[in-house]
């Protein structure tokens, strides 16, 4: 009787626990969430999108670092959508049984959550110095390799699901491997694929580190990629630093701009592959 | 769809299969490349100082002497203390949201984790500097600072500028931040777990403690350890949310509410400052990084792809 009492006991402080723990640490992540909402909606106003940022206690915007967020991003992307849409073909359909395929494949694993720190470092030594200078071009490369690896590793996933019919059926009509992935493999997999590619986005638009020492800042509005570049990482992490009032507002508004526009694309990814899921 | 007989092979085929090769092999020049930037930067500093860079806690960019002891002892303090506070709490609200939770909460509860797994380091650094470290330094360190005696055990590990910036809310901030990744793969671990392995150990008459303890938790032991070390190397890599809050000074760390500093938050600081031995002793503590970090995580990768349910 004992005996059961105890483990009767021991289970209730169990449960107990562990609702306990999961109401803090949804508490934590709440608070988080109301903070930035309640510090950053006073922030947000037409003038966020419409005037650069400016000097301490006068009155700006973000739109230079808005824009230039978007075109790094751009940019980053299409190198990731190219090579990563490329590797993980190669890994799912042609070489990833390979000695050389599960080198490449470990790899991409460790790139895929190795501090983005290193990934500006490499991209410094690389492109900054060689090119003679900080530039939005730099900044670019430096988001692109960091989201190379997600979609990669997305896509070598969303192949391999594609049923080995549809290789056989468009072997059987003739067509070359070439046609075959890309007029009935690419197109089976295409919301998935879309799916990696805007994780990869979330992952990269919020990024900070590796764009301090590559893309640097900019306080105006410039459409140069080969110059100093703004961001909205970039323009958050030193007005958040600064004793001046204005700019920490800023910063918040910038936080939540960021802080939105991730959940936003991830939701819109969860949804693209959900819609997939139920064809 | 152009059909081709065996006698014409397609031309485009192997222009495909290369540049898809490419690619794949971008991926291993890419780490290649990572090395040797480290290396070949950060070499002024090792030839100069030698093993004693790993040892030194020196950094004095007026004298131009570097050793990375402190950096390298504050990132491997607040990488453990975060993942010893978000472990357990980790476990906890997975076991709650594949066990207890009734299921119409847990899937949104889910989703929410999930997506907040998304959310910018930025955004945790921020909420650490203005939010957590004011309110921390407000009702923990003062009250502890006035009541405990200085000299005493306690007193010293923790005594420190009572700012709230310092290595335990530097950890506080990681632990959130790696808190909902590692909650969301628990949970995917716990999902992949057959059905009929927990109807068994109930039929045993085990309370649901002793299937979870005894029963599930082993089950996913390996794959559990690699989520473990993929949690530790994000905490050790981690720039940003540090960088806001643990105060950023190189000394050795002697007490836990001091002001710190990581590898990652000094070169994050001092990177665009730096020049001459000051930038490739900087490097140096990226190679010190990504040696840590790159260890961690085979070790994590191994012990994941040797368990896939």
């Amino acid at each position: 009787m004992d005996r059961a009492l105890r483990r009767k006991f021991a289970n209730q402080a169990f449960v107990v626990i562990c609702t306990g723990a999961a109401l803090v640490a949804l508490g934590a992540l709440a608070l988080i969430m109301f903070s930035l909402l309640t510090k950053g909606v006073g922030g947000v106003d037409l003038m966020l999108f419409t005037a650069d940022t400016p000097a301490p206690d006068s009155p700006g915007g973000l739109r230079n670092a808005i824009i230039g967020s978007i075109l790094m991003c751009g940019v980053a992307m299409m190198i990731a959508v190219v090579i990563g849409v490329l590797a993980g073909t190669w890994l799912a359909e042609i070489g990833g049984d390979t000695p050389y395929g599960h080198v490449v494949r470990f790899l991409n694993d460790v790139l895929l959550s190795a501090p983005s720190i290193l990934i500006g470092l490499f991209v410094y030594w690389w492109v900054v110095v060689p090119m003679g200078g900080f530039s939005g071009w730099a900044g670019a490369i430096a988001l692109g390799i960091l989201a190379t690896p997600i979609v990669t590793r997305t896509t070598e996933d969303i192949l391999n699901l594609q049923p080995n019919a549809l290789r056989e059926a468009g072997m059987a009509l003739g067509a070359s491997q070439w046609v075959t992935v890309r007029s009935i493999i690419w197109k089976a997999a295409g919301a998935g694929m879309l799916t990696g590619g805007l994780l990869g986005f979330a992952r990269i638009s919020g990024e900070t580190a590796p764009l301090l020492f590559t893309a640097l800042n900019n306080q105006f509005l410039s459409f140069d990629m080969s110059k100093p570049f703004a961001s909205l990482p970039g323009a958050i992490y030193p007005f958040a630093m600064s004793p001046y009032e204005t700019w920490n507002t800023l910063a918040w508004a910038g936080a939540l701009l960021i802080t939105l526009a991730v959940l936003g694309v991830n939701i819109l990814g969860r949804w693209l592959a959900r819609d997939k899921d139920h064809k | 769809m152009s059909l081709q007989s065996a006698r014409h092979p397609d031309p485009v085929d192997p222009i495909f299969r290369g540049l898809a090769f490419a690619a794949a092999t971008t991926l291993l020049l890419t780490l290649g490349g990572l090395i040797v930037a480290l290396m070949i930067g950060g070499w002024p500093a090792i030839s100069k100082f030698g093993f004693g860079f790993l040892t030194s806690s020196t950094w004095n960019p007026v004298t131009e002497v570097y050793g990375a002891a402190g950096p390298i002892v504050g990132t491997l303090i607040t990488a453990v203390l975060s993942l010893a506070i978000a472990l357990p709490i980790a476990v906890c609200v997975s076991v709650f949201l594949t066990q207890y939770c009734p299921k119409a909460i847990a899937q949104p509860v889910s989703t929410a984790i999930e997506l907040l797994a998304g959310i910018p380091s930025i955004v945790y650094g921020m909420w650490g500097l203005f939010v957590f470290a004011p309110w921390f330094a407000r009702t923990v360190q003062l009250p502890i600072l006035t009541s405990l005696d200085p000299e005493s055990f306690w007193g010293k590990l923790l005594a420190g500028v009572p700012n709230g910036a310092n290595i335990f809310t530097a950890s506080i901030v990681l632990a959130i931040m790696i808190l909902p990744y590692m909650s969301a793969v628990f949970r995917e671990l716990f999902r992949s777990i057959p059905p009929q392995v927990r109807e068994a150990a109930f039929g045993l008459g085990c309370t649901s403690y002793e299937v979870v303890g005894s029963v599930l938790i082993p089950y996913v032991k390996k794959g559990m350890i690699g989520v473990v070390m993929l949690g530790f190397g994000r905490a050790l890599g981690e720039t940003m949310a540090v960088t806001f809050i643990i105060g950023n000074s190189h000394r050795f760390p002697d007490s836990l509410f001091a002001s710190g500093s990581t590898l990652a938050s000094t070169i994050a600081n001092e990177f665009n400052e730096a020049s001459g031995v000051h930038l490739a002793s900087l490097i140096a503590l990226g190679l010190v990084l990504f040696l840590i970090t790159f260890t961690v995580l085979a070790i994590a990768r191994a012990l994941l792809s040797s368990q896939r349910y």
